[in-house]
């Protein structure tokens, strides 16, 4: 039987929204002259000092255009400038940086409403880089400024306010709003949209109540849906943005901007961007319907194929497939989302894929009983919160999916994090006194909300599992709680930072993605299983090492630019794979060609793709360099915990005893008849080992690294990131 | 015995490509299928024999997160 959910039913917080104004008091005001972009660049950064309350402007030179592009790399620049190598990210001069690329805004080519955000990271102590749509970003650069740049802390809870038709920018104390984020959006989106027309315009950053304890705080980006009449949320989600944001004691970021006309950014050849952007969502109209179904189920497409193909991550990442996979696949959310209204992160998205699933009456904690619109779940969600914790219920996926964003959490990390604890319940590694009484029993949604409240309450187990799992590994060898090989094996982090939502021990390339991606381990660097594991494309190490070159360089252009990856691979033209060759399909030529001709057709420079392959090259190695200036970026941060390369217990091994003895058999040339388990087991660690080391040794040749990982002076030369400050990071390391 | 994306198959009499796809449990709906370097079009999967020792290759076209 299939329920109907009214898409406009939902509880209503912003009846009191003149009271809470009432209540805010102006700290400081400065009036400034809005521009529109030129070429895609404003070349404007508003800074703001939250401990001085200054606000002021600074100029983007010519040089951090040529170096550095827009987006991540501005964000990295500025916090290279702002922090020293003993920066925490909780001291003042820590920045958080929120930069569109100089692509971002247009409304021609779907998928181009980013905001790339940088900071140092809780969980990492390096750079974290998160890409996030929203309007927020867009509005910024329309409002005048390619960069927001803020740094300091305040004294109490506090909002900026850009108003661009007013040509004003606030801080002001604002007490009594709620930070909850699914509150705070649509409360701030009330109280400074001059009407009903007007909420488009407005956009609201914000950070829920978990984010103050926890270290792996998200940020959640608004955009107003007139169809729902809501305010709808995207997360800057990895690596502890929002703990950073909450910590300066910044309840919001609040942009109201113009209203949206076409070629704000003033490209320098308008005609060519509509052409390519009709040729994108063209091509998202006539065949998504064929191949990823982005615009009914979003990328929670993906949870059954990963289940075929023994991907889905189960059981803290221990196994590929379960039999209950069915009750969360994208079926069941192709019918709980509401379909037919077009659900764009940013303007003239034709993929449309931000699903929301209306009508979710709040089953637990301070909302008990609210009805709300829970954006997503999206296939990490699905998968972090759902398989990798056993949980299978779709209502309490939801509740779990609705409280991390509205919380301020990041669904990635605390399905991971939860997943680690609920395996060393499994394991007696943890028990009910040492959780507070939780009972962390696979697939208890009770539980996996309730350590979502006690991180917002600030109290109980809760707050241990928001510092993530490398904390968590830290304490619990030390507290003498199990086996510090096994919780370091099982722990699934690297760098600090929680593994995304696919299991990759059978993908050697992805255990490279994953291991050697600057910020730590998150997808959206490189994906490569099925090139690697299914297809069998990229069979050398050499081959793998090509693919860990261009990849992650090609998908740091995105961040650059202000784009969405998804319009890049989740649609195809029909005859992509049939028309070009091996590996090269993947890279689809098209929609590359389109790239360039977007981004000349915008900037009015010429772009190839050597040359797009060389700007992503200059920012990604100069944050290789920010790591090692931060004491890491070296080879002995690029180590994957094994779980992420093969079986850590028995039962993993034993779950796929026939797939590893073949191996064994057939690639190590061991024969492992009458061999023990455990035999067999620490035989393929070897094997295993040995390997990711040769991949990485090929990585780094190809990449112009030194066999430790480090950047050599040629490369730093060829890419001109060769600065004093530079070299002087990395000459100590080159020896 | 047939050659699947490098690994060896074993061969049914009668093998349609879309036989080939249900052994190896490939359920993805964008793929992109060769036998013995000949494209095999969409649509025809479960029409297209597969001869015994056949080299298959099958592409999938997927790009995940
Ligand atoms: S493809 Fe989806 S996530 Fe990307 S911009 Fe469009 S709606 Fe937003």
């Amino acid at each position: 039987m299939s329920v109907t959910y009214d898409y406009k039913v939902r509880t209503n917080y912003a009846a009191d929204v003149s009271t809470l104004r009432a209540a805010h008091k102006t700290l400081v005001e400065v009036p400034f002259t809005p521009s529109l972009p030129e070429r895609g660049y404003t070349r404007r950064t508003l800074f703001v000092d939250l401990s001085t309350l200054t606000i002021s402007e600074k100029a983007i030179t010519q040089e951090m255009i040529d170096v550095f592009t827009g987006g991540r790399g501005f964000g990295l620049y500025y916090l290279w400038q702002a922090v020293t190598p003993g920066t925490k990210w909780n001291d003042p001069e820590n920045a958080l940086i929120i930069s569109p690329g100089p692509l971002a805004g247009n409304t021609q080519y779907a998928g181009s409403g980013k905001s790339l955000v940088v900071t140092i990271s809780p969980e990492t102590g390096i750079p974290i880089d998160c890409n996030v749509g929203g309007y927020f970003g867009p509005l910024l650069k329309f409002c005048g400024f390619d960069v927001l740049d803020i740094r300091g802390k305040a004294k109490h809870d506090t909002i900026l306010v850009i108003d661009g038709p007013r040509g004003v920018i606030r801080l002001e104390e604002a007490p009594e709003e709620a930070p909850d984020s699914h509150i705070a959006a649509e409360i701030f989106t009330h109280m400074y949209a001059d009407d009903a027309r007007d909420m488009q315009n407005v956009a609201v950053v914000s950070a829920g109540k978990a984010a103050e304890s926890a270290y792996m705080g998200c940020l959640n980006f608004s955009w107003w849906d007139p169809k729902r009449g809501a305010a709808r949320l995207k997360q800057a989600g990895r690596g502890g943005t929002g703990t950073v944001f909450r910590d300066k004691k910044l309840k919001a970021l609040v942009v109201r901007g113009f209203r949206m006309k076409t070629d704000m950014n003033r490209a320098a050849d308008f005609p060519v961007t509509v052409q390519v952007g009709k040729r994108i969502n063209d091509e998202i109209r006539n065949h998504d319907d064929e191949q990823c179904h982005m615009r009914r189920q979003g990328t929670a497409h993906l949870v059954e194929v990963m289940d075929a193909y023994d991907l889905l991550p189960v059981h803290n990442f221990q196994y590929g497939k379960h039999v209950d996979t069915p009750k969360i696949d994208s079926q069941v959310w192709d019918r709980r989302f509401t379909q037919g209204i077009p659900d764009q992160c940013w303007y003239g998205c034709g993929m449309a894929c931000s699903k929301a699933a209306d009508g979710h009456h709040v089953l637990t904690g301070p909302y008990k009983g609210h009805i709300v619109t829970v954006d997503g779940p999206e296939y990490e969600n699905a998968a972090g919160l759902g398989s990798n914790c056993g949980l299978f219920d779709p209502d309490w996926l939801l509740e779990v999916n609705f409280y991390c964003d509205t919380y301020g959490i990041d669904t990635i990390s605390f399905g991971t994090a939860c997943a680690f604890v609920m395996e060393c319940w499994e394991k007696g590694i943890l028990n009910a006194e040492r959780t507070g009484g939780l009972d962390l029993a696979w697939g208890n949604g009770a539980s996996e909300v309730e350590l979502l409240h006690q991180m917002a309450r600030g109290e109980g187990f809760g707050i241990t599992v928001g510092k993530g799992v490398k904390y968590m590994q830290d304490l619990f060898i030390r507290n003498g709680w199990g086996d510090p090989q096994l919780i370091r094996d099982m722990g699934m982090q690297i760098k600090g930072l929680e593994i995304s939502q696919y299991m990759c021990k059978e993908s050697l390339a992805q255990q490279g993605g994953f291991a050697l991606a600057n910020k730590g381990p998150q997808h959206d660097e490189a994906w490569l299983i099925f090139m690697d594991m299914v297809n069998n494309q990229i069979p050398t190490f050499e081959d793998k090492a090509e693919a860990l070159h261009y990849f992650p360089l090609f998908r740091t252009w995105f961040g650059l630019q202000g784009l969405c990856k998804l319009p890049w691979n989740d649609i195809e033209p029909p005859d992509n794979h049939e028309k070009y060759p091996g590996p090269e399909a993947a890279k689809v030529p098209e929609h590359v060609e389109n790239y360039l001709k977007l981004y000349t057709g915008i900037t009015g420079k010429p772009l190839d793709r050597k040359s797009l392959i060389e700007q992503s090259e200059a920012v990604y190695n100069f944050q290789r360099v920010f790591n090692l200036r931060m004491g890491q970026g070296d080879r002995k941060n690029d180590m994957p915990p094994y779980r992420a390369m093969g079986p850590v217990t028995k039962e993993e091994y034993e779950s796929r005893a026939e797939r590893y003895d073949k191996q064994l058999k057939e690639i190590v040339g061991i024969d492992p008849a009458g061999k023990s388990t455990e035999e067999k087991m620490t035989l393929q660690r070897a094997w295993r080992t040995d390997r990711y080391n040769k991949l990485v040794d090929a990585v780094y040749k190809r990449r112009g690294w030194t066999p430790d990982g480090v950047p050599t002076m040629e490369t730093l030369k060829k890419l001109k990131i060769d600065s004093p400050e530079v070299v002087a990071v990395v000459a100590p390391h080159l020896g | 015995m047939l050659i699947v994306n490098e690994e060896p198959l074993e061969y049914d009499e009668g093998m349609t490509v879309a036989d080939v796809l249900k052994k190896r449990n490939y359920i993805w709906r964008m793929l992109a299928v060769w036998v013995n370097g000949q494209f095999v079009q969409r649509g025809t999967y479960d029409k297209t024999p597969v001869p015994d020792g056949a080299e298959v290759k099958v592409i999938h076209q997927i790009a995940g997160g």
